[in-house]
């Protein structure tokens, strides 16, 4: 009757078939009707443990699984590796291994190095989210902007897409290209061509330079955050010029679609990729991306962790 | 095994011509009386329609509580508060099966705060999505009464739960199932007997 998630980890939206994803979307549905309630818990997960192993900085996506799995009475615990043995010299499989011992159900790993949550899921026996891998994939982030376009539009088919910036270090490009494509939503990749991959002759997107012709006509403008810890600076002349030829205003909205969505993965480098934000106020869908994302994760730690 | 009513020994089992083995219990006008009954006995009980609110429980409980509504309401001229609640978050056996299963929506228009809950399910057996629900109603507020209505009680319960209103009772063997229908003019109530899949092995 019900079709589930096909794999017990989720390390890659590559793993996800369309009916996989709408069975995600659907589930987070139910799930957002109960923050409204004056008891927003489920006991679904209830005696159920997941660790948040975050090696990398993160506010809005370890609190976001953090209130997720605690609405499914999960018990969460995080574990910031600044504080944590790895300081000590532990190596990434005895921290997992060691929170496996301890026993952990679900653990939700992000971590500078691609591929390292797949690594990690073929040695350990509980389930393993990925929240981030290098410049690999974010498929939760891919999911919630999914979602979040899905509710904001009503469809997918026919809409037209722009992601804007630095394509070239984003994990969450990377994951929403293989989703939104998948999903039949044409994409068109815009930034300087020092911040754009050089082969993207695979992934079924058009390439522009100039962000007035990038944004002509789109349903939905995807700004990515400039990742300046990552030396993104070394790859355009000025943050400055780079504000004035790549940011989203409220003048280069009106080029885009009457109706056009303005998303932002968060967190906003203001006065950098997103200009007057107030300005185009219900044009932004920043806030419900926040919420949805709370649903999304829901959804995910219920199907893959509920059964069994 | 002895039957709680009576009346369970007047059961007219007729074998379904079209499917051996499905016995129908009961047919569409019987179950119309049942329904019309049980809606008196609501009111009743509860000295009228103030207050009241029905919550199906899904999925088979949902199409029952509409049409004790629209019962209650034909009786005393005034609309009824009617809902949904989807137990799947509450169940205790989530941990036991080997993939979670896909979330029905629950629609509850109004708060159960102060109101008079009538919980409505087709068949009430071990009672495991009574208790389910009773909890999640908890968790929605706080319910002035809560009282249980089902069309059929068909016994072997695993937990301290008995029905405020009963269509029928009608005594089973744990081989068996219960199949209600309520699609109008066709209702029907039959006894199947589950078919043991043999093992290849």
């Amino acid at each position: 009757m019900s079709d589930f998630l096909t794999s017990s980890h989720l390390l890659s939206v590559e793993d996800l078939t369309t009916d996989e994803m709408n069975g995600i979307f659907r589930t987070a549905d139910s799930f957002l009707d109960l923050s409204s309630r004056t008891v927003k818990k489920v006991p679904s997960l209830r005696g159920k443990t997941l660790v948040n192993l975050f090696y990398e900085p993160s506010t809005r996506t370890r609190t976001s699984f953090e209130i997720a799995a605690k609405r499914l009475s999960a018990d969460v615990i995080n574990i910031t590796t600044s504080q944590s043995s790895v300081v000590k010299g532990e190596s990434l499989l005895d921290t997992v291994r060691t929170i496996e011992a301890l026993g952990a159900d679900g653990v939700v790993i992000r971590h500078p190095s691609s591929g390292v949550p797949e690594w990690i899921s073929r040695r350990v026996g509980c389930h393993v989210i990925n929240a981030g891998d290098g410049l690999r994939e974010h498929p939760t982030q891919a999911l919630l902007d999914l979602y979040t376009i899905l509710k904001r539009k009503g469809r997918f088919e026919g809409l037209q897409v722009a992601i804007v910036g630095d394509i070239l270090h984003s994990r969450v490009a990377r994951s929403n290209i293989r989703a939104l494509t998948r999903m039949g939503v044409r994409v068109r990749l815009v930034g300087p061509p020092t911040l754009i991959p050089q082969d993207t002759k695979g992934w079924n997107v058009e390439v522009v330079h100039d962000l007035k012709e990038g944004v002509r006509d789109c349903d939905v403008v995807m700004a990515l955050r400039l990742q300046l810890e990552r030396a993104t600076a070394s790859f355009i002349p000025s943050l400055k010029e780079y504000a004035r030829l790549y940011g989203i205003s409220p003048g280069i909205l009106r080029i885009a679609k009457p109706d056009v969505l303005v998303l932002h993965p968060g967190p906003i480098n203001r006065g950098i990729e997103i200009q007057d934000e107030e300005s185009f106020h219900s044009h932004s869908g920043i806030l419900d991306q926040v919420h949805f994302g709370v649903g999304i994760r829901m959804a995910v730690l219920y199907l893959l962790m509920a059964g069994q | 095994m002895n039957s709680i009513d009576p009346s369970d020994a007047s059961l007219p089992l007729r074998p379904d011509s079209s499917s051996p083995g499905r016995k129908i219990l009961l047919e569409s006008d019987q179950i119309e009386r049942m329904i019309r009954r049980m809606a008196h006995e609501i009111l009743e009980r509860n000295q009228g329609s103030c207050d009241l609110y029905l919550v199906g429980i899904l999925q088979g409980g949902g199409v029952l509580a509409k049409r004790l509504a629209e019962r209650i309401q034909a009786i005393e001229g005034k609309p009824v508060s009617l809902g949904t609640v989807d137990i799947t978050l509450y169940r205790d056996d989530l941990s036991t099966r080997a993939s979670p299963p896909f979330l029905k929506e629950s629609l509850l228009p109004e708060s159960v705060d102060h109101k008079k809950i009538i919980l409505v399910d087709d068949v009430l057996y071990t009672g495991r999505s009574v208790r389910c629900a009773l909890d999640l109603l908890m968790d929605l507020g706080r319910p002035t009464l809560v009282q249980l209505a089902v069309l059929i009680d068909r016994g072997h319960r695993e937990l301290p739960i008995r029905a405020d209103f009963v269509g029928k009772n009608i005594p089973t063997g744990r081989d068996e199932v219960v199949e209600v229908s309520l699609e109008p003019q066709k209702e029907t109530v039959a006894l199947l007997r589950r078919t043991i899949e043999k093992d290849p092995a």
